[in-house]
């Protein structure tokens, strides 16, 4: 049980994190048909900037300061690059994000070196957020922060307690999730500018032609979107690791949650992300493979079956294709994904 | 309106263009001997297949691919473990129709992964190729015994009944080898962009709706491209696989189909021989660039990024344009300007290696100490004249460079609107 909870705690976390990413990469696409190769290219961008903000200033307000910096970055890659290119059509677009991609690898090699850089979470996050006791005779408790050592042994052998400690990093993670989804959703529903998001992004000439500069609201749109990426860099960069690879290593999920969820529909990728999130989280634990499936329903299985390679991979070594089956499975069965309204 | 009937029984220029392009595969390693020369040229056999069959997935088909590794490396390792039959006299077929294997399970695989990618085009198109690419990469890391783990899989091409005294073990023979593989693919895929389905993959390109009306299945025709396309790759895979003699997992990787999509674009995807020149640079680029200088993907990228933005038809485009300001003979009025551009962007692009190259000396060789040479002048990594220098030596260039591209602009604008003129008269004479 307690395996089961901080597991799922565990995915709903890196779900929500996915999320972070990919929202702004739904909201760049859906407003400007721009899908942005570059986006897990800001995310690192945000964690280095924060990470050595973090020297300078702190990590609260390195919190508030990289993410604002990769907006603007953002911000003046669509206005000097992107904008450019827009006339010719998508391709064209995905091809300059492909190449920023390139450029910001090697940039971020360059300025920070090839190896991953500490980037350490501040005094208050490093501990746990609170910690599951599983207690054989008295059930299952709940104590915020860390458990002291006594509660976790147990006198009597026959009685067996277990600790399972939630980080807090993650929790924290969490928190800013969801503020950013409630942020996020109060400024698309309720304000006047985001009112004229949604406007642009279904009417552009409309809009434009009532008095609203569309340039400059995609600029905006980018900038954001780019910004929620860097938020995302500084609280994965602390929590994970890093290093230039990190881009790689998430960028290839947000694209696959995007096109899962639905493209262009913000909860479409909320519940992919959380889906993925979920999914990848308990493979990565489970230690069983169709050999041990067979083994406990009691089946014989002769020698060569038992040296069979796909017999023998576990669940937890499948982990990491299983995003990617998520999404041929999704486009063979449903091509407009979960919540999305278009066949593109 | 007057129907014009053209009687051309031989098309002069094609055939003086494909027999220079075989006399060039002929000749070229006799007149570059060198071993390293040969290596190279070899691999730029294979690149032109791979750029060649990319192409018919970007350029002609308007399909934007970030998986082409994908069908490039699978037919590699098929045509490895072909190989490794042969040598344990397994499977009875010469080495020299090996890289068909390739072609063919380069294409069964495009048969079986593109019945789910091609359902999409635009966007959506390119995302799932970059998921079924990953999958596909994450796939070689768990199964080792196709794939061959960490180490990969090697063989030896030396292997069966040596054919008219052909073993395959000299360079020379692997070369010729490789010379006529690329001569028939480039041909054979000429050949496919003037068949009615490579012109309805045009059409279907640039207007899929209308496609639609006159009565084509879009999916089935980019389906078709897309085996077509796999089919090629396979065959770069496994004259790739012939070459080296050994296959690691990188060859299905992310950067291997990143290295063939900027290629292609940088050769020129919206012409023909556009990707013959993006496969030559591409080698020139992995083997000679990269020795010259370890920030060469970052070169590589700004680029790839100001080609996007200026020159989105690539090389290619670039070399069409001007033959065209040269047919109608006004090459000679832009001249000085193309001067200009080169020395200011010379001056310029010297100043900004300075600093890159400076930055990348402290980044990675610092215990070699402070001072790196560059284009043959002594730089100190640390000292303030050095960064000043070059930091001024960039600033000048650029300022210049702006003022010729003005000027050049204006006169390429000029230019353009005289030989609109011409065309009209011509036109209007006729």
């Amino acid at each position: 049980m307690e395996f089961f909870l901080i597991s799922m705690l565990n995915g709903v976390s890196y779900g929500l994190l996915l999320f972070m990413l990919s929202s702004g990469l739904t909201l760049i696409f859906s407003m400007m048909g721009v899908l942005n190769f570059a986006h897990a290219s800001f995310y690192m961008i945000g964690a280095y900037f924060g990470y050595t903000l973090t020297g300078l200033i702190g990590f609260w307000p390195a919190l508030i300061v990289s993410p604002l910096l990769v907006g603007a970055c953002g911000a003046l890659f669509e206005r000097l690059s992107l904008r450019k290119v827009h006339p010719y059509g998508h391709v064209p677009e995905l091809l300059v994000t492909f190449g920023l991609s390139y450029v910001v690898l090697e940039l971020v090699q360059l300025i920070w070196g090839r190896v991953a850089v500490e980037f350490q979470p501040p005094e208050l996050l490093k501990g746990s957020a609170f910690t599951l006791i599983t207690h054989s005779v008295e059930g299952m408790r709940l104590v915020l922060g860390a458990a002291p050592a006594d509660m976790c042994a147990s006198m009597d052998t026959a009685v067996r307690v277990v600790c399972s400690p939630f980080p807090a990093t993650r929790a924290f993670m969490m928190v800013v999730a969801v503020l950013m989804l409630v942020a996020l959703w109060l400024l698309l529903t309720r304000t006047r500018i985001g009112l004229v998001i949604q406007a642009a992004l279904t009417h552009p000439d409309m809009a434009e032609a009532l008095g609203h500069n569309v340039p400059r609201v995609f600029m905006l749109v980018f900038g954001a979107g780019t910004g929620l990426a860097g938020l995302a860099g500084v609280i994965g960069g602390s929590t994970f690791v890093t290093e230039p690879a990190m881009a790689a290593t998430v960028g290839s999920v947000i694209f696959v949650v995007v096109v899962v969820g639905g493209m262009g529909s913000l909860a479409g990728a909320f519940l992919a992300s959380l889906l993925i999130g979920v999914i990848q989280t308990f493979a990565v634990a489970i230690d069983y493979s169709f050999l041990s499936l067979a083994r406990d329903l009691g089946w014989q299985l002769s020698a060569a079956a038992q040296d069979n390679t796909f017999a023998k991979l576990t669940v937890s070594q499948v982990a990491p294709i299983l995003p990617y089956l998520l999404l041929v499975l999704i486009l063979i069965f449903r091509p407009k994904g979960l919540l999305g309204t278009r066949e593109g | 309106m007057a129907t014009v009937y053209k009687f051309k029984p031989l098309n002069v220029g094609r055939w003086v263009i494909w027999s220079l392009f075989a006399l060039l595969l002929l000749v070229a390693p006799l007149m570059f001997t060198r071993n390293l020369s040969h290596t190279m040229l070899e691999q730029m056999g294979i690149a032109i297949i791979a750029c060649l069959s990319y192409n018919v997935l970007l350029g002609q088909g308007g399909m934007l691919s970030f998986g082409h590794a994908v069908y490039t490396g699978l037919g590699s390792y098929m045509a490895m473990h072909a190989l490794n039959a042969v040598s344990g006299g397994k499977l009875g077929i010469p080495v020299s129709l090996l890289p068909l294997v390739g072609g063919l399970s380069g294409m069964g695989f495009a048969v079986l992964l593109g019945w789910v990618t091609t359902r999409k085009s635009g966007t959506p198109f390119a995302m799932i190729t970059l998921g079924v690419a990953e999958l596909v990469f994450a796939m070689s890391l768990m199964f080792s015994e196709f794939f061959g783990g960490e180490a990969g899989v090697s063989g030896n091409r030396v292997a069966g009944q040596p054919f008219l005294g052909i073993t395959f073990g000299p360079q020379i023979q692997v070369y010729y080898l490789i010379a006529v593989y690329t001569f028939v693919s480039v041909a054979a895929l000429f050949a496919f962009t003037q068949t009615p389905l490579g012109r309805i993959l045009n059409a279907v390109r640039d207007n899929p709706e209308r496609v639609e009306f006159i009565g084509y299945n879009t999916q089935r025709v980019r389906y078709l491209a897309f085996i077509i396309s796999g089919f090629f790759a396979g065959i770069a895979g496994g004259l790739g696989a012939i070459n080296f003699e050994i296959v690691t997992a990188e060859v299905v990787g992310a950067a291997r189909s990143g290295a063939y999509l900027l290629f292609t674009f940088l050769g020129g995807a919206t012409f023909f021989f556009g990707p013959v020149i993006g496969g030559v640079l591409m080698v020139i680029a992995f083997v000679l660039l990269s020795e010259l200088t370890k920030a060469w993907l970052l070169y590589l990228g700004l680029v790839f990024l100001f080609m996007v933005m200026y020159a989105p038809g690539g090389i290619a485009s670039l070399i069409m344009m001007n033959l065209r300001v040269a047919k109608f003979g006004k090459l000679r009025q832009i001249w000085n300007s193309y001067l200009g551009l080169g020395l200011t962007a010379l001056v310029m692009l010297a100043g900004a290696g300075a600093i890159i190259e400076m930055v990348y000396h402290l980044q990675l060789n610092s215990a070699l100490g402070d001072n790196l040479r560059f284009m043959g002048v002594m730089l100190n990594a640390r000292g303030l004249d050095s960064w000043f220098g070059a930091a001024f030596v960039m600033l000048t260039g650029l300022g210049l460079f702006e003022l010729a591209r003005r000027q050049y602009m204006r006169e390429w604008g000029a230019i353009q609107e005289e030989i609109e003129k011409e065309i009209k008269r011509r036109e209007t004479a006729v």
